[in-house]
């Protein structure tokens, strides 16, 4: 397999591994931890394998067209600087994986922990892979879920979904900033690719948006990589797994911050801006990060305040600018990864065999486990600076860069002491750490009796901890190749020189590295009785947690403010939000008019068509009345807004549109059916609710009119501006026109567009008309009428009552033969209902008609019977359906569109050719017939499974009855 | 006939409006329905007022795009006509378990007390 593939496949792995890892069965422990230990070490084996040809300085790229018009592809990239973050991602997976396996206890839900983990493994992948700007914010946001599940992972736990919470919320927000910051690269460059951004620094850097995409940026880089003052979600969310913990926090997750920042350095760096913002965030977290950390109760409390002490060194080290600050960033990347994954299994695992974390109770288990007690004494040497040892070499490249001219301002001269207190603190809670820990009497309360984890368990800190005693004591042997290919790829002809030699002689580096080692001792010593029984937190400034300043601005934000507005602003009536949302739109309408100067002389008067006159002066007086009567008469209404259809529907014949005649006539049939059958259930007149007597009714009747009148007004200019407007832009007309038949094969431009030009938008419509109607059933099924309609209705209580006065007839016979005449028509009809239906359906590719018409035909045959012959007569003799309609419609409409898959064209593509049938002869045939057919289908389905549904209530109403007077009969 | 048509859209619009801000249910379905029928007109007028050319064409004969309607807000149109209806019942059907379940037809399910 080429190495282009190899990188697909290294997205591809873990996402696999972790969709599999889901379905395995819940107590599956060694199996789960073998197919993750295989996904990682395949992963980890695929990256070494690429590293021949990335250390020739090749950038290994795969592309996958994805959305080519929205520059948007799925381009994977390897440079020297991604290969070093893969090798740690997957390597350190392995490693984590592997502790896993012993860490997660039998009772816990392992397919869900491997699961995630395995997917946030291959999103931070994609983070260091993506060529695409905008699939690395994809993964970005992914590694921003994924980390919010893997720490709520022990979701009965509160403190767990409060950490997780505040976690997502943080970097979630920093992830839709780092968007909208990489939409504006896109915009400022004209590409997202990464190489043409990366080739284009200085257009960025000198783009009067500069300021807005590196302010964006840095919210995105800084809440990912828990810098100040976004820090607090870091030490919250240590109530993950403690694997979590030394997956997300070493060498990934909260890496994913400073990746980015090196990624973008040689595009946005450089500038006063970047180094100002930059600077002070790394500094301060370098500095508060140490601090906290010093005084913390809980060991990954510790551990946790400390990551965000060293990524604010990195985040220092690369605000300078200079490419040397740069060559020591990447280190101590690497670096930090190495011994601070090896601390936290250090961590869980005194955990896991004392039962605590807390270090007021840890005590001397140097005696129990002396092995792991020496491994993390080594990598907490590392972790302070203690040399011969990894984290010694960057912490001096470190040193020596705050030495250097950055600014010219005061902090040139500040930022040596700042650091060389830093490294002090660092080494106090590094010392801190061992000494409470490991040393001093033996421990008296603790929850179980200590003693050496299994074997395996600390293999993982075994191995990471040689790893940064060679890469200490011999640096540029085990480390200088990968680290110079890594450094090499970002700063390209910007490389400096630098040596990665253990000892350069005395100099100020190593003096202030002396001096930092020196008094954080000391300052250990000092505070050790004090740190023995306090509480948790830095004194002084205990009280000031950004966690509780968070809670409670989301508590505010979300929940007082926003019960405020609501109190304020918001209402449950339907009346002043409706008023709202028409006076918005009029306003939105009327805004165009006061910019320009709309010329509204009548030009047109002449040439009127008295017949349109009168049509329309029926139209509009029906509209008027259907509005004047529609609260106390509302059979009148609804002949009145028929009457106002039909003028619509001759409209459409006047101006050349049959097909829409057609359709509207027919539509204009089954909605009054409808609301005919709908009528029966709505009260009655009430007289005392008429109350437009009093003075504010008046007015908001008045105001009421007011704007419907302006509406109407407003829509007579509009609609009379643009039918008078003579020149008619060109359109897409010509297109539909010219190719309807020699491309769509049919005469009937409307219906070819639909079925055809158009079938997807089709195929969306009816879909939609389907789940309406059955929406409408599913409404109806648990449909409660209120109690006063449930009676009989007046009229023919009183043909009951004539029917039982007489001797030779029975009850309900009148209501029967009540529409004889019509009925016997009506049923005579439904043949030659059916006919036209069929007439309508096939003419439609060529003429007026179609599957829409020809669906409301038939469904209106099939409710002419339940009209004359009630709804027992018809169910009797015919079984419909509908529902079967509907779906069998929507098949046949999809696999119509499928069928042109078979012969390699896209989906919906339509056929049409001539058939030679014997007699008849030849016939012009489209698929597109077959796509009109299942419209048919559903329009049929639907219309009359929503009118039988309402139809039906009338039965139900009766068994409704039935059971009422059983309870009054009870009752008596 | 531009006038007359913008006109008849315009009453519509104004009816429509009208009963869409009342309190009862009913006066709600129909403003509704008298709204659909101004928003087709309004939409099939853009397409301009074209008499005797339907856009069909004839077979053998080269089509001259000047001569026929336009085709695109007809299209438009004829799937909203059929979507229209399928919204109302599903309106009317919201109206009537309301009604069912309140024991009112005020559109805020309660009489308002002003």
């Amino acid at each position: 397999m080429n190495s282009e593939n190899l990188l697909f496949l290294l997205i591809l792995l873990p996402f696999a591994g972790s969709a599999l890892a889901a379905l395995l069965p819940a107590n599956a422990r060694n199996t789960e931890a073998w197919l993750s230990g295989c996904v990682t070490i395949a992963s980890f084996a695929i990256v070494a394998y690429l590293y021949p040809s990335i250390s020739t300085g090749e950038i290994l790229r795969n592309e996958i067209e994805w959305l080519p018009g929205s520059d948007l592809n799925f381009t994977l990239r390897m440079d020297g600087f991604a290969w070093m973050f893969s090798i740690l991602i997957t390597g350190i997976g392995f490693l984590v994986v592997l502790y896993a396996r012993y860490y997660m206890s039998p009772e816990d839900p392992v397919p869900r922990f491997f699961s995630f983990l395995l997917a946030f493994a291959g999103a931070m992948q994609g983070i260091v892979i993506a060529g695409n700007l905008i699939l690395l914010a994809i993964f970005w946001e992914l590694t921003s879920i994924f980390s919010f599940l893997l720490i709520g992972y022990w979701h009965h736990n509160a403190a767990a979904r409060d950490g997780a919470r505040m976690s997502l919320i943080i970097t979630g927000t920093g992830g839709l900033c780092l968007l909208a910051g990489l939409i504006l690269i896109g915009y400022i460059t004209g590409s997202h690719d990464l190489d043409n951004v990366l080739a284009s620094g200085n257009t960025i850097r000198e783009h009067t948006l500069y300021v807005p995409v590196l302010v964006l940026i840095l919210l995105g880089a800084l809440t990912k990589s828990a810098q100040f003052p976004f820090h607090f979600w870091l030490p919250n969310a240590m109530a993950a797994p403690t694997p979590v913990s030394a997956y997300l926090h070493s060498a990934t997750m909260v890496k994913a911050g400073v990746f980015l920042l090196t990624r973008l350095w040689p595009v946005l760096s450089g500038t006063d801006e970047w180094f100002f913002i930059l600077g002070l965030a790394g500094m301060g977290s370098f500095l508060l990060g140490a601090y906290f950390a010093i005084f913390q109760q809980d060991l990954k409390g510790l551990l946790a305040y400390s990551t965000i002490s060293h990524l604010g060194l990195i985040t220092a080290l690369l605000s300078f600018g200079s490419p040397l600050a740069a060559v020591a960033a990447i280190f101590h990347m690497m670096n930090h990864a190495i011994f601070k994954a090896s601390l936290f299994m250090a961590a869980g695992i005194i955990d896991h065999e004392a039962g605590t974390r807390d270090m007021r109770k840890l005590n001397g288990l140097f005696s129990y486990m002396p092995i792991t007690a020496t491994l993390a004494m080594v990598a907490s040497a590392a972790m302070a600076g203690v040399p011969l040892l990894n984290g010694f070499l960057s912490k001096e490249m470190f040193f020596s860069a705050t030495l250097g001219q950055h600014s010219g301002s005061v902090l040139d001269s500040v930022l040596p002491y700042a650091a060389t207190i830093a490294g002090a603190f660092s080494v106090t809670y590094s010392v801190r750490f061992i000494h409470t820990v490991f040393f001093g009497p033996k421990p008296s309360e603790l929850p179980r009796e200590p003693h050496e984890p299994p074997h395996w368990m600390r293999r993982p800190i075994e191995f990471l901890v040689l790893a940064c005693l060679i890469i200490g004591i011999i640096p540029s042997i085990a480390i200088g190749p990968y680290l110079h290919t890594a450094v090499t790829s970002v700063l390209r002809e910007y490389t400096p020189l630098y040596s990665l030699a253990v000892w350069h002689g005395i100099n100020t580096p190593l003096i202030m590295s002396i001096t930092a080692l020196v008094s954080g001792t000391l300052l250990y010593r000092a505070l050790q009785n004090y740190l023995a029984q306090s509480e948790d937190g830095p004194p002084g400034i205990r009280q000031f947690k950004g966690q509780r300043i968070f809670e409670r601005s989301l508590v505010a934000l979300s929940w007082r403010w926003a019960r405020w507005m609501e109190e304020t602003f918001g209402t449950q009536r339907l009346q002043p939000q409706l008023f709202l949302v028409i006076f918005i739109a009029l306003i939105a309408g009327c805004w165009p008019f006061l910019e320009t100067d709309p010329d509204f002389s009548l030009i047109a008067v002449a040439g009127i068509d008295p017949a349109f006159a009168i049509l329309w002066g029926i139209g509009i007086a029906c509209a008027l009345g259907a509005a004047y009567q529609a609260k106390y008469h509302r059979l009148a209404a609804l002949i009145l807004m028929g009457g106002a259809g039909l003028a619509t529907c001759i409209t459409f014949v006047w101006f050349s549109a049959p097909d829409l005649a057609v359709t509207q006539l027919l539509v204009e049939i089954v909605t009054t059916v409808l609301i005919l059958l709908g009528l029966r259930w709505l009260p009655k007149r009430m007289e005392q609710i008429d109350n437009a007597t009093t003075l504010i009714a008046r007015t908001r009747r008045l105001r009421d009119f007011v704007l419907a009148a302006s509406c109407g007004g407003g829509m007579t200019l509009i609609a009379y501006k643009i039918t008078t407007n003579v020149e008619l832009p060109e359109t897409i007309a010509g297109f539909f026109l010219e190719r309807a038949y020699s491309e769509g094969g049919g005469n009937n431009v409307v219906n070819v567009i639909l079925v055809d030009f158009r079938g997807f938008d089709t195929f969306g419509e009816i879909t939609v008309l389907g789940i309406v109607a059955l929406t409408v059933y599913a409404l109806l099924r648990r449909f409660r009428p209120a109690p006063d309609s449930i009676e009989i209705p007046e009229q023919q209580r009183m043909q009951n009552d004539f029917d039982d006065r007489q001797p030779d007839r029975k009850v309900g016979e009148t209501v029967y033969d009540y529409l004889m005449v019509p009925t016997v028509l009506m049923q005579w009809m439904f043949p030659f209902i059916i006919l036209l239906a069929i007439y309508l359906f096939l003419r439609g590719h060529d003429l007026p008609g179609g599957g829409f018409a020809a669906g409301i035909t038939l469904a209106i045959g099939l409710l002419l019977q339940y009209l004359a012959s009630g709804t027992r007569w018809v169910e009797d003799r015919l079984h419909i359906l509908p529902i079967r309609w509907i779906g069998l419609g929507l098949l046949l409409a999809a696999l119509t569109g499928m069928g042109s898959w078979l012969f390699g064209f896209p989906f919906l593509t339509s056929h049409s050719t001539y058939l030679e049938i014997p007699l008849i002869g030849k016939i012009p045939i489209a698929t597109a017939l077959f796509f009109d057919l299942g419209v048919l289908l559903l329009v049929v389905g639907a219309t009359a499974l929503m009118l039988i549904a309402i139809a039906h209530q009338s039965i139900r109403s009766y068994r409704a009855r039935a059971i009422e007077s059983a309870k009054t009969g009870e009752d008596n | 006939m531009e006038l007359i048509l913008s006109l008849g859209i315009g009453i519509l619009v104004g009816s429509g409006v009208w009963l869409l801000l009342r309190p009862r249910t009913y006066q709600i379905i129909i403003g509704l329905g008298l709204l659909s029928y101004a928003v087709n007109l309004f939409i099939f007028s853009a397409g301009r007022l074209i008499v005797g050319r339907p856009p069909v064409t004839q077979t053998g004969v080269r089509v001259d795009p000047a001569t026929f309607a336009d085709p695109v807000p007809q299209a438009l149109i004829l799937t909203a006509i059929v979507i229209g209806f399928a919204t109302t019942a599903l309106f009317l059907v919201i109206l009537l378990a309301s009604r069912g379940l309140t024991g009112t037809d005020h559109v805020d399910g309660e009489e308002s007390d002003r």
